[in-house]
C-alpha cells in the first residue's frame, strides 16, 4: 500500500471524526444535562441531510443549506422538547423511549417524503478539485469539514467555558438539584441545550451529504456510532466528545477500508475495553 | 478484653476540595450506646456512608469486631452484622409492611437465590417477618401497604427491618427525625428494648431523647472529632458548647 | 392462585389447544404462532423491564447469536437437537458477557449499552458475508423433528410453539412469584436499600440479564423454526424497541401484559400492513402516545377501570338498598 491510501484514509477518517463531533457533540450536551439519551439523534442527522438535498435542489448556495437545514432540525427539536418530553418530566425512562418513537416517526416521513433512493448532495463547485500539495492530492471538501468541525469545536468550547449559558449548562450538568436551587431557568435552559443539539446534529447531516449521502438507514448508522463516542469519552463531556469521535472516526473507516467483515467488531473491542477499565469514558465523570 | 464492635481509625475523605471527614478514629465498644452529635454539616451522616461503604474513603480504617470493611462492598459488610437506618426514608412504598420485612430476611438468607418456589409459600419466614413487626407495634398492620402508613408507623417499619436482620451493630441515623412527642417516646422505648447483644450508634439532633439514651458521645465539627468522652464528661465540656453555639 | 384466576387460566388454555379447530384458515393459525413467538420475546424482555427496572434495547441480538448459529450448525451438519442446544448454550454465554458489559453503567447508561451493543451483532451480520450471508440472510434447512413428529404444516407446528410457549411462561411465572423473583422488584424499587439489606443488587440485575437472554434465545429459535431464514432486517433497532414496546404497552407490571401487548401488536402490524404502508410511522405513534398517556399500560388500565365499575356496582346496590326498606 502506498503512502496516497494512508494519506486519503487518514483524511477521511479525521473528516469523518469532525462529522461524528458534530453529532455526538450536541448528543453529549443532551445527555449530561438532560440525561436523556436522544435516540432520535441519528434521525436528526439523516433529516439535516435530506433539509440540505431540497435545498440544495431549489437552488441554495450549499453553506446557506447547511445552515437552514441545521436550524429545521433545530426547531423540530424545540417542538420535541417542550410538547413532548417535558411533558414526561422527571419519567427518563419514558423519555428515552419516547425519543425513539419520534426516531420511527422522522426516519419513516424522510422513506415517505424522499423515497428510498439514496440521495447524493453535490459539494460546493469551488471544493470539488483536489488539493495538491507535495505530489499529492487532498480531498478538499474533507479538509474543509474538518476545518469547520474544529472550528464549531472552539466555539462550543468558549460557549461552555466563557458564556454565562455555558456556566448555566455545566453547573446542571454537574448538579441540578443545585441549578435549580439557584434559579437557574431549567426548563428554558433543557430548550436551548436541545436546540443547540439538534442544529448541530442537522448541520453534521447536511456537511456530511457529500460524503455519506442522504439515504434510508443513516440514521440507524449514525446513532451508535454516537453512542459508542459517548460511551468512549464520557456523558456530558466536550473534550470526551471531541476525542471520542476522532478514535471512532478512525477505528470506523480503517475498519471498513482494510476489513470490512470485522468493521463492526473493530469498534467492539475498544468499547468494551473502556467499559471494563473506565466505565465512566476517558473524560467522564464517575458514578457516585 | 474483647474486640471493640466498631473501630476507626484515620478515616478521611474529601469531595473535590472540601474535606468532609477529617482523620477520624473513634472505638465503640461492644453492647454500647453510642452518639454522635454536632452541627448541620459536621460530616455525620458521611461517617455513616463510610462506614457501610456507600462511600469509599480516602484514606484510614473501619473494623467491625476486628473485620477490616473498607474495600467490602455493601452487602458483605450486612452479612457481617452491619445494618442502618436512613435519615430520609427508604422504604418500598408499593409493597406492604410485611413485604418489606420478608426482603430484609431474605437479604440474609440463601433463600433469596431460589428463582423457583413460591415466595409466600414459606411460612417460618413470614411468621418470622410479623414477629419482628409486633415487636415494634406494627403487627397487627402488616397487610397494609407502606404508601398507606403515617411517617412514625413507617419509621418504626425501618427499625423493624434492621431488628430482623438480628445485627451486631446498628446504624441509626436520625431516628426520631420528623416524628411527634408520643412517637418519640414510642420509638425510644423500642430503642430502649433492644437487647445488649446489639451494639448501637445513633446520630440524632434531639438533644433530650437522645442524650437520656446515650451512655458516650462523639462530637463531630467539620469532619474532625472535637469531644468525646461519657455523657457526663461531653456535657460538661465547654468545647461541646462552643461547637453548637460558637463559629 | 384465587380460583377466578384459575378458571381465567383454565378457559384460556382451552381455547388455545382448540384454536387451530376454531380458526380453521392457516394464514391466521400462522399468526397465532407468531403471536405466541413474539409473546416470548416481550415476556423474556419483561424479566428486566418490568421487574427489573432495566431497559433493554438489545433484545433482537439475541436472534443474531442464537439464530446464526442455529442455522449454521444445523447446515453444518448437525442434527437439529445438537444445533439447537449449542446455539442455546453459545447465546447464554453471549448473555453473560452483554450481561457484565451492560451493567457497568446503571440507569440509562444500561440503555445505551444494550443499545450498542444489539446493534454491533446487527452491523457484523450484515457485513460479515462470509460468514452470515450479510444482507442476504440465510436459510435453515428444515424444521426439526422433535419426537419425530413433523411440524412442518402450520397447526402442527402451532401446537409444538404453544407447548414451548407454555413451558417457558410457566418457569417465567414461578421466577415472578420466586423469593428471587421479590429480590429483583426490590433492586427495581430501591437498589440502595437492597445492598443494606444484603443483597447482592449486582449479581441480582446479571442473573436476571442471563436468564432473560436465555429464554430470548428459545424465542429466538422458535423464530428461526418458523421462517426457516434469518436476515439482519430481523436484528434491527426496531425489532428490538417492538419487543420493548409490546412489554410496555400491555403493560410491564405483570406478566400478561407482555403476552396482551404482542398479540396486539403482531395483529395489527400484519392486518396494518395490507392496508398502509407506514407501518414504522405507526409503530412510532404508539410509542409516544402510550408512553405519554398509558404509561403503566392496557392490563392494569383495564383492571382499574373494572375495578371502578365493581366499586360504582356496589355502591348503587348500597344506595338502593334504604329505599327498599320501609
Amino acid at each position: 500500500m502506498n503512502w496516497q491510501f494512508w494519506i486519503i484514509q487518514t483524511l477521511n477518517s479525521v473528516a469523518f471524526g469532525g462529522l461524528l463531533f458534530l453529532l455526538s457533540s450536541g448528543f453529549s450536551l443532551i445527555f449530561g444535562l438532560m440525561r436523556i439519551p436522544n435516540l432520535a439523534h441519528g434521525a436528526f442527522f439523516m433529516l439535516g441531510a435530506y433539509f440540505g438535498f431540497s435545498l440544495l435542489q431549489l437552488g441554495f448556495h450549499f453553506w446557506l443549506a447547511a445552515i437552514f437545514g441545521g436550524l429545521g432540525v433545530g426547531v423540530l427539536g424545540v417542538f420535541v422538547e417542550r410538547f413532548i418530553l417535558r411533558q414526561l418530566a422527571g419519567n427518563e425512562q419514558g423519555q428515552v423511549l419516547v425519543t425513539l418513537g419520534i426516531a420511527f416517526i422522522i426516519a419513516d416521513v424522510c422513506l415517505l417524503a424522499w423515497t428510498g433512493d439514496p440521495m447524493p448532495l453535490p459539494a460546493p463547485q469551488s471544493l470539488r478539485p483536489p488539493l495538491r500539495f507535495g505530489g499529492f492530492a487532498f480531498p478538499t471538501y474533507r479538509l474543509v469539514v474538518l476545518a469547520i468541525a474544529l472550528v464549531v469545536a472552539v466555539v462550543l468550547y468558549l460557549l461552555m467555558e466563557r458564556t454565562r449559558l455555558g456556566a448555566m449548562i455545566r453547573a446542571g450538568v454537574d448538579d441540578m438539584e443545585m441549578a435549580r436551587g439557584v434559579g437557574i431557568p431549567v426548563s428554558r435552559l433543557f430548550t436551548t441545550v436541545f436546540l443547540l443539539g439538534a442544529t448541530l446534529a442537522g448541520i453534521g447531516g447536511v456537511l456530511g451529504g457529500p460524503i455519506l449521502n442522504a439515504y434510508p438507514g443513516l440514521d440507524a448508522d449514525m446513532l451508535p456510532l454516537a453512542l459508542i463516542v459517548v460511551i468512549l469519552g464520557g456523558a456530558g463531556s466536550l473534550m470526551g466528545a471531541f476525542v471520542g469521535s476522532f478514535i471512532v472516526g478512525f477505528l470506523y473507516n480503517f475498519g471498513i477500508a482494510l476489513a470490512p467483515d470485522l468493521a463492526y467488531f473493530v469498534l467492539f473491542l475498544p468499547m468494551v475495553l473502556v467499559l471494563v477499565f473506565l466505565p465512566q469514558g476517558l473524560f467522564g465523570r464517575a458514578q457516585t | 478484653m474483647n474486640a471493640p464492635a466498631l473501630a476507626i481509625a484515620g478515616l478521611s475523605k474529601r469531595f473535590g476540595g472540601l474535606p468532609a471527614t477529617k482523620d477520624v478514629s473513634l472505638t465503640v465498644m461492644p453492647g454500647e450506646r453510642r452518639l454522635i452529635i454536632g452541627p448541620n454539616g459536621a460530616g455525620k451522616t458521611t461517617l455513616f456512608n463510610l462506614v457501610t461503604g456507600d462511600l469509599d474513603p480516602d484514606g484510614g480504617s473501619v473494623k467491625l469486631f476486628g473485620n477490616e470493611l473498607i474495600g467490602m462492598p455493601t452487602q458483605r459488610r450486612v452479612h457481617l452484622g452491619l445494618a442502618r437506618t436512613y435519615q430520609i426514608l427508604t422504604l418500598f412504598p408499593r409493597e406492604t409492611l410485611m413485604h418489606n420485612v420478608v426482603l430484609a430476611l431474605l437479604g440474609l438468607d440463601r433463600l433469596r437465590w431460589d428463582p423457583w418456589s413460591v415466595l409466600t409459600g414459606h411460612r417460618d419466614l413470614y411468621a418470622a417477618a410479623a414477629d419482628a413487626l409486633d415487636k415494634v407495634g406494627l403487627g397487627d398492620r402488616a397487610g397494609r401497604v407502606v404508601a398507606e402508613t403515617s411517617y412514625g408507623e413507617r419509621r418504626r417499619l425501618e427499625l423493624a427491618m434492621a431488628l430482623a436482620q438480628k445485627p451486631k451493630l446498628l446504624l441509626l441515623d436520625e431516628p426520631l427525625a420528623g416524628l411527634s412527642q408520643g412517637e418519640r417516646q414510642a420509638v425510644r422505648n423500642l430503642l430502649d428494648a433492644i437487647p445488649r447483644d446489639v451494639t448501637i450508634v445513633m446520630i440524632e439532633h434531639d438533644m433530650d431523647t437522645a442524650l437520656a439514651f446515650a451512655e458516650r458521645i462523639t462530637v463531630l465539627h467539620y469532619g474532625e472529632v472535637i469531644v468525646e468522652g461519657t455523657r457526663a464528661e461531653v456535657v460538661a465540656d465547654p468545647r461541646t458548647r462552643e461547637v453548637y453555639l460558637g463559629d | 392462585m384465587t380460583r377466578r384466576a384459575v378458571i381465567t387460566l383454565v378457559v384460556c388454555a382451552v381455547l388455545l389447544v382448540a384454536l387451530p379447530w376454531i380458526i380453521g384458515h392457516e394464514f391466521y393459525i400462522n399468526l397465532a404462532s407468531q403471536v405466541l413467538i413474539y409473546a416470548l420475546f416481550a415476556l423474556s424482555v419483561n424479566m428486566m423491564l418490568g421487574f427489573g427496572g432495566m431497559v433493554s434495547l438489545g433484545h433482537a441480538g439475541y436472534l443474531g447469536v442464537a439464530g446464526y448459529a442455529c442455522i449454521l450448525l444445523t447446515t453444518a451438519g448437525y442434527d437439529q437437537l445438537t444445533a439447537a442446544i449449542a446455539a442455546l448454550a453459545l447465546s447464554t454465554v453471549a448473555a453473560g458477557v452483554f450481561g457484565v458489559l451492560s451493567l457497568r453503567a446503571p440507569g440509562l447508561g444500561f440503555i445505551m449499552i444494550t443499545l450498542a451493543l444489539g446493534q454491533i451483532v446487527w452491523g457484523i451480520a450484515y457485513r460479515a458475508n462470509n460468514l452470515t450471508g450479510g444482507d442476504n440472510g440465510l436459510s435453515h434447512p428444515a424444521r426439526p423433528m422433535p419426537f419425530g413428529i413433523d411440524i412442518r404444516d402450520a397447526s402442527s407446528f402451532y401446537y409444538f410453539t404453544l407447548v414451548v410457549f407454555a413451558v417457558a411462561l410457566f418457569f417465567i411465572w414461578r421466577f415472578a412469584r420466586s423469593p428471587f423473583g421479590a429480590s429483583l422488584t426490590g433492586t427495581r424499587d430501591q437498589p440502595r436499600r437492597m445492598r443494606m439489606l444484603g443483597h447482592n443488587v449486582w449479581l441480582i440485575r446479571w442473573l436476571t440479564f442471563v436468564l432473560a437472554g436465555f429464554w430470548g434465545s428459545v424465542a429466538s429459535l422458535l423464530f428461526v423454526y418458523y421462517n426457516l431464514y434469518l436476515s439482519p432486517h430481523a436484528l434491527a433497532l426496531q425489532q428490538s424497541a417492538e419487543i420493548l414496546l409490546m412489554a410496555i404497552l400491555g403493560g410491564a407490571s405483570t406478566l400478561t401484559g407482555p403476552i396482551i401487548g404482542a398479540a396486539i401488536i403482531t395483529l395489527v402490524k400484519n392486518m396494518v400492513s395490507t392496508y398502509v404502508e407506514r407501518w414504522n410511522t405507526l409503530l412510532g405513534l404508539i410509542f409516544v402516545i402510550v408512553i405519554m398517556f398509558m404509561p403503566y399500560g392496557l392490563v392494569p388500565g383495564c383492571r382499574q377501570l373494572w375495578q371502578r365499575l365493581h366499586s360504582r356496582q356496589k355502591g348503587k346496590a348500597a344506595n338502593a338498598a334504604p329505599e327498599a326498606s320501609p
